[in-house]
């Protein structure tokens, strides 16, 4: 009774018991279908939690060194300055010609200087960041050159009032016209619109988890030679926050690093750390390494998994054991059916087959479901948790496969207590 | 009738071991009942006679003795075996009918075939042959719980039928039948014996009993006596036997 057709009339006949009482059989799913349905949706969350993360540094650049000022705690800054409120802080000039210099394995060092302040065109205002910076910066961070050209080695000695944006910020300064050769205003000095460019990695997004991102003002960025940065905006920048101005002494805000390739990143990180001890006399830098936060990220994904992993596996042995229970029941319940089908000519294995068959029924069935709302419930908290999920076909076979094999193990049991029953005892059964 | 016995009990034995005691449900029966008989077993409550007929059903191990069906010793034989003869040979009717409630009609007659590995759609037209020769012929698709209890034992006696088998048990058939019903099913008993099938049947009434060829009267475990009947069937056979082949005894 192997053969395909009667597995076939097996399945269906435990289709039709369990169909009997819809009820307990809908109640006994249940524990699959959460448990399933869990297993799916934790999975696509953390996957898409992970994508994102791992994203986020990819686009810091795996080949990177990327060196921060950060403003020191406040007693500091006030004790280091005779003048009220003007903090004074950060990397320096000489900080990046030094690492241009002495670095080993050092490829392009790019110093970066970042000033939030509006841009102007004819009444449109925009606040932006103002990013003053060298001509690498395209290569570096992988921007896409939309049309003109990006900053070159001349606008940097000639201290030309140049500058690209991105595509966003000349999407809200120039709606009805073409922004390149125009002038833009940012304090008050005038700049030319000589390019157009685009984040490579806002493209890598895909259309529908970037939608909210694209008119934020992060994307808002007007690129200008640092030697423009430097001369036009002073050493003391302004900053507006929460009504009261701020000033600081800031010469740098970052130098990104990139190094000839990632093998070469390790040993550099202790030079660069030396080196700025000796020439900072407080901690106002970072040091962020992406290819260390990218294996960070993979092992917090891992144990992420692990975690999930057990969460799975007792939310399936629950489902499980209340299978088990309940065919525990159904066998008593239906002793006097299994007297009958032994003494019609039904052998153990029968009887095994065909209350195995009627769990594994159930716990497919209440996989299937599971797979179906698990599906569901990331496409929800991504809709209203503005979350990436992921939903991978590896993920759904696993729930899928389990749940199946719960059946199995769970059914065993209850199977074979109802095949040993003598057929004697179990017609008289009342 | 031919002379080789379908069944052969020698000395059979069943001993239910409770521990404390040993009740001896059967001590020691020896039988043989031919093929095409038509056999009922009567007797006190507690005499034996279910036990007696579910050794005969290959549903129980007896403790003792030997137990030939159609020539083959079934006690030496193992759990699958069991079930093979249970499926091919034999038919059973109980007294509580035991139908599958799940199931419908057809599908009931056609469980012993699905045993042997027969899809229904194969055996179809015989399961519905038989529906309609113990006249359900219109009640297919109905599940047993939409039948009475007439009805249901009918399906019970077209599934006994269904694998074609040497002998039909039936333990009590009318038990839980009025009498009106209970003769019905008695006849189609007749008629089915009448064709040529073995019946072995257990009852309380003498009228049920009255049908049968041989009355076996059990006690205590064993056969106290039996009772030789002549049918109205056998008289007329024997009474024709007379006038071609024999000259009357001096
Ligand atoms: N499964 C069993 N366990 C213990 N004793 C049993 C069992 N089945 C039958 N008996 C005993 O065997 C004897 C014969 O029972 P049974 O064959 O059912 O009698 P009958 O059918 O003639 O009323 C009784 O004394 C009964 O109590
Ligand atoms: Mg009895």
């Amino acid at each position: 009774m192997i053969n395909a057709p009667a597995i076939l009339l097996t399945v269906q006949l435990g289709i039709k018991s369990l169909l009997l009482h819809k009820l307990r059989s809908g109640l006994t799913m249940l524990g699959i279908i959460f448990g399933v349905c869990s297993v799916i949706a934790m999975l696509a969350i953390g996957e898409g939690g992970s994508y994102e993360a791992q994203q986020a540094i990819k686009k810091l650049g795996s080949n990177n060194i990327i060196i921060r000022s950060i403003k020191p705690s406040e007693s500091n800054v006030v004790g280091s300055s005779g003048r009220s409120r003007i903090s004074d802080y950060g990397l320096t000039y000489s900080d990046a010609g030094r690492m241009q210099t002495t670095l080993v394995g050092a490829q392009h060092v790019l110093p970066m200087r970042i000033i939030r302040d509006s841009v102007r065109f004819n009444r449109f205002v925009v606040p932006s960041q103002i990013i003053g910076t060298h001509p690498s910066y395209a290569q570096i961070t992988g921007l896409d050159i939309v049309r003109g050209r990006f900053l070159t080695q001349n606008d940097e000695t000639h201290i030309d009032n140049v500058c690209i944006m991105t595509v966003s910020l000349a999407n809200q300064l120039f709606p009805f016209q073409d922004p390149l050769d125009e002038e833009v205003r940012v304090g008050m000095d005038y700049y030319r619109v000589v390019g157009l460019v685009r984040e490579k990695s806002s493209m890598d997004k895909r259309p529908g988890a970037s939608a909210p991102d694209s008119g934020k003002a992060l994307d808002n960025n007007l690129y200008i030679p640092l030697s423009c940065a430097r001369s036009r905006f002073g050493e003391i920048l302004f900053r507006r926050s929460a009504g009261s101005f701020e000033a600081e002494r800031v010469q740098l805000h970052q130098i990104t690093v990139q190094m000839i390739d990632t093998d070469a990143i390790e040993p550099a990180v202790p030079d660069i750390e030396a080196m700025l001890r000796h020439f900072h006399t407080k901690k106002d830098y970072e040091i962020i390494v992406p290819l260390q936060l990218l294996r960070q990220a993979e092992q917090t994904k891992r144990i992420f998994n692990v975690v999930l992993g057990s969460i799975a596996a007792i939310s399936l042995l629950v489902g499980g054991i209340g299978i088990m229970n309940i065919m525990l029941a159904t066998v008593t319940e239906r002793t006097r059916e299994i007297g009958v089908r032994r003494a019609l000519g039904a052998r153990k294995k029968d009887i095994i087959t065909q209350f195995l068959v009627e769990t594994v029924v159930l716990s497919l069935g209440g996989g299937l479901i599971g797979v179906a709302v698990g599906v569901l419930v990331p496409m929800i908290v991504s809709y209203f948790a503005d979350m990436k999920t992921i939903i991978t076909f590896s993920s759904l076979a696993l729930a899928f496969g389990i749940s199946g094999l719960t059946g199995i193990i769970f059914g065993i049991y209850p199977a074979r207590r109802a095949a040993n029953l003598s057929p004697i005892e179990a017609l008289r059964h009342e | 009738m031919s002379s080789s016995p379908i069944i052969r009990l020698e000395g059979l034995e069943k001993t239910y071991d409770l521990g404390a005691i040993k009740v001896r449900a059967l001590r020691g029966v020896s039988l043989d009942i031919q093929a095409g008989s038509y056999v009922a077993i009567m007797g006190p409550s507690g005499s034996g006679k279910s036990t007696m007929l579910n050794m005969l059903g290959c549903l129980d191990r007896p403790s003792g003795g030997a137990y030939y069906l159609g020539g083959e010793d079934v006690s030496k034989m193992d759990d699958d075996e069991l079930s093979a003869v249970r499926g091919k040979r034999l038919g059973f009717i109980f007294q509580s009918y035991n139908l599958i409630d799940q199931l419908t009609v057809i599908e009931n007659i056609h469980v012993p075939l699905f045993y042997q590995g027969r899809d229904i759609n194969e055996c179809y037209d015989h399961c519905v042959n038989l529906a309609k020769l113990v006249g359900l012929g219109d009640r297919l698709h109905h599940r047993p719980k939409e039948l009475s209890g007439g009805q249901q034992q009918r399906v019970a006696i077209a599934r006994s039928l269904v694998n074609d088998p040497l002998m039909i048990l039936a333990d009590e058939p009318t038990g839980n039948l009025d009498s009106a019903t209970g003769t019905e099913i008695l006849n189609l008993l007749d008629k089915l014996n009448a064709e040529g099938k073995t019946i072995v049947l257990v009852t309380h009434g003498e009228e049920v009993a009255e049908r049968a060829h041989r009355v076996l009267h059990m006690k205590d475990g064993v056969i106290d006596h039996e009772i030789h009947q002549r049918t109205l069937q056998h008289v007329v056979e024997e009474l024709e036997h007379d006038d071609t082949a024999e000259a009357p005894a001096p």
